[in-house]
């Protein structure tokens, strides 16, 4: 089982993709996800976005803020302004 | 008669240059809109998820918030209209103000007060011109707007909405657009953006009903963070596809420009050859009516 990851700027679409594990910075303390995890929708501060891809390699985005949802196993990440 | 035939050329020549003015604005408007329809994509899928989390917090949570709650006590309503910083794009900015005045009207004929925002510098000019207030203005970048701007925008009306009723709250939101349809088709639009309705039931992949949320920290923190953003979003979106707008308007504008080019050159070009004719059918009837006049003598 894996994650379907999208990470969405207002302009454009960050990264796209499938992941075994998330972290992402909540604002009240990180919050890791895993394929099952309940559906949740919570707000980001700032910080980084750890995506463990499906290969393996990770992957960071640093985001300023913005919210996560996840549900059935799709994790959208909308980040206000981000850098990669 | 040789000074007719001046006039004309030197017409043709001037129009042949601006015809050269105006395919150059063709290109570059037909180039620049590519691009403006691209950011229109790119910047569907941040709204989509936006949307997408916001009817999810509605689904499951009675949480009244400001944004969504008809404000009472003022008769002010807030307009936002969008124009270009440039002419050269036909009616697309006349008739996105023409679509502006209609629905003040319509506001003031319900006994509502318009208080004017305009982005971009034709609606800008049009309203100071004719002595009107604006309460904000934005002018720079109209066919390529960026999100900071859009930011920038949402801020002020936002904080215009939220204001108490004693410091200049408005209870409405009403944003004028140009709505791109296709590359032939542009219509402005009034849509009232605040407070805001929502939609809900926005349709969901697959066939599973939709899934309990927990909400991190609480569901009206997360409603606090989502609508804002909504806005900025909504409002990018609309100023994206105003961009696309102007820019489809100054390609087809700058089109017909061409043409009516054409036409003029060619128009000219024969009233030059009469001229240059007749010119010399005079001057052969004044050398073979001389030759006579010195025959007979």
């Amino acid at each position: 089982m894996a994650l379907t990851v999208d990470i969405v700027a207002p302009d454009r679409v960050l990264w796209e993709g499938e992941a075994t594990f998330v972290t992402a910075p909540a604002v009240e303390g990180s919050i890791g996800l895993l394929p099952g995890h309940e559906p949740i929708l919570s707000v980001l501060g700032a910080g980084v976005v750890k995506v463990v891809e499906a290969s393996g390699d990770d992957r960071l985005v640093d985001i300023t803020g913005g919210f996560l949802s996840f549900d059935h196993d799709v994790i959208t990440i909308v980040a206000e302004r981000a850098e990669r | 008669m040789a000074g007719q035939q001046r006039v004309y050329k030197a017409r043709i020549k001037s129009t042949q240059s601006l015809k050269k003015i105006f395919r150059a604005m063709e290109l570059i408007a037909a180039s620049r809109i590519g691009k403006a329809r691209d950011r229109v994509a790119a910047a569907a899928p941040y709204s989509r998820a936006i949307t997408r989390a916001i009817s999810a917090v509605a689904h499951h949570s009675d949480v009244e918030h400001p944004l969504t709650s008809k404000r009472l006590g003022t008769d002010r309503v807030a307009m936002l209209v969008i124009t270009a910083d440039r002419g050269m794009a036909g009616a697309y900015s006349a008739n996105a103000l023409r679509a502006a005045e209609r629905s003040r009207e319509r506001l003031e004929a319900a006994g509502k007060e318009v208080v004017q925002y305009a982005a971009g510098r034709r609606g800008v000019s049009y309203y100071t011109f004719r002595h009107r207030e604006l309460a904000g203005s934005w002018t720079g970048d109209s066919d390529g707007p960026t999100h900071a701007v859009a930011n920038e925008i949402a801020a002020e009306l936002l904080r215009a909405f939220l204001a108490p009723v004693e410091d200049g709250g408005v209870a409405e939101l009403h944003v004028v657009y140009t709505h791109f349809a296709s590359m032939v088709s542009q219509e402005p639009r009034v849509i009232r953006m605040l407070p805001l309705e929502i939609v809900e039931g926005v349709p969901e992949v697959g066939d599973d009903a939709e899934p309990l949320y927990a909400f991190e920290p609480n569901a009206e923190d997360v409603l606090d963070a989502l609508l804002p953003r909504y806005i900025e979003a909504r409002i990018y979106n609309c100023m994206l596809q105003a961009a696309a707008s102007e820019l489809a308007n100054r390609q087809s504008a700058m089109n017909t420009a061409v043409s009516n080019a054409e036409d003029i050159v060619r128009q000219y070009t024969r009233l030059a050859n009469s001229a240059r004719q007749s010119e010399i059918t005079q001057e052969i009837s004044e050398i073979v009516s001389g030759a006579d006049a010195l025959a007979a003598s």
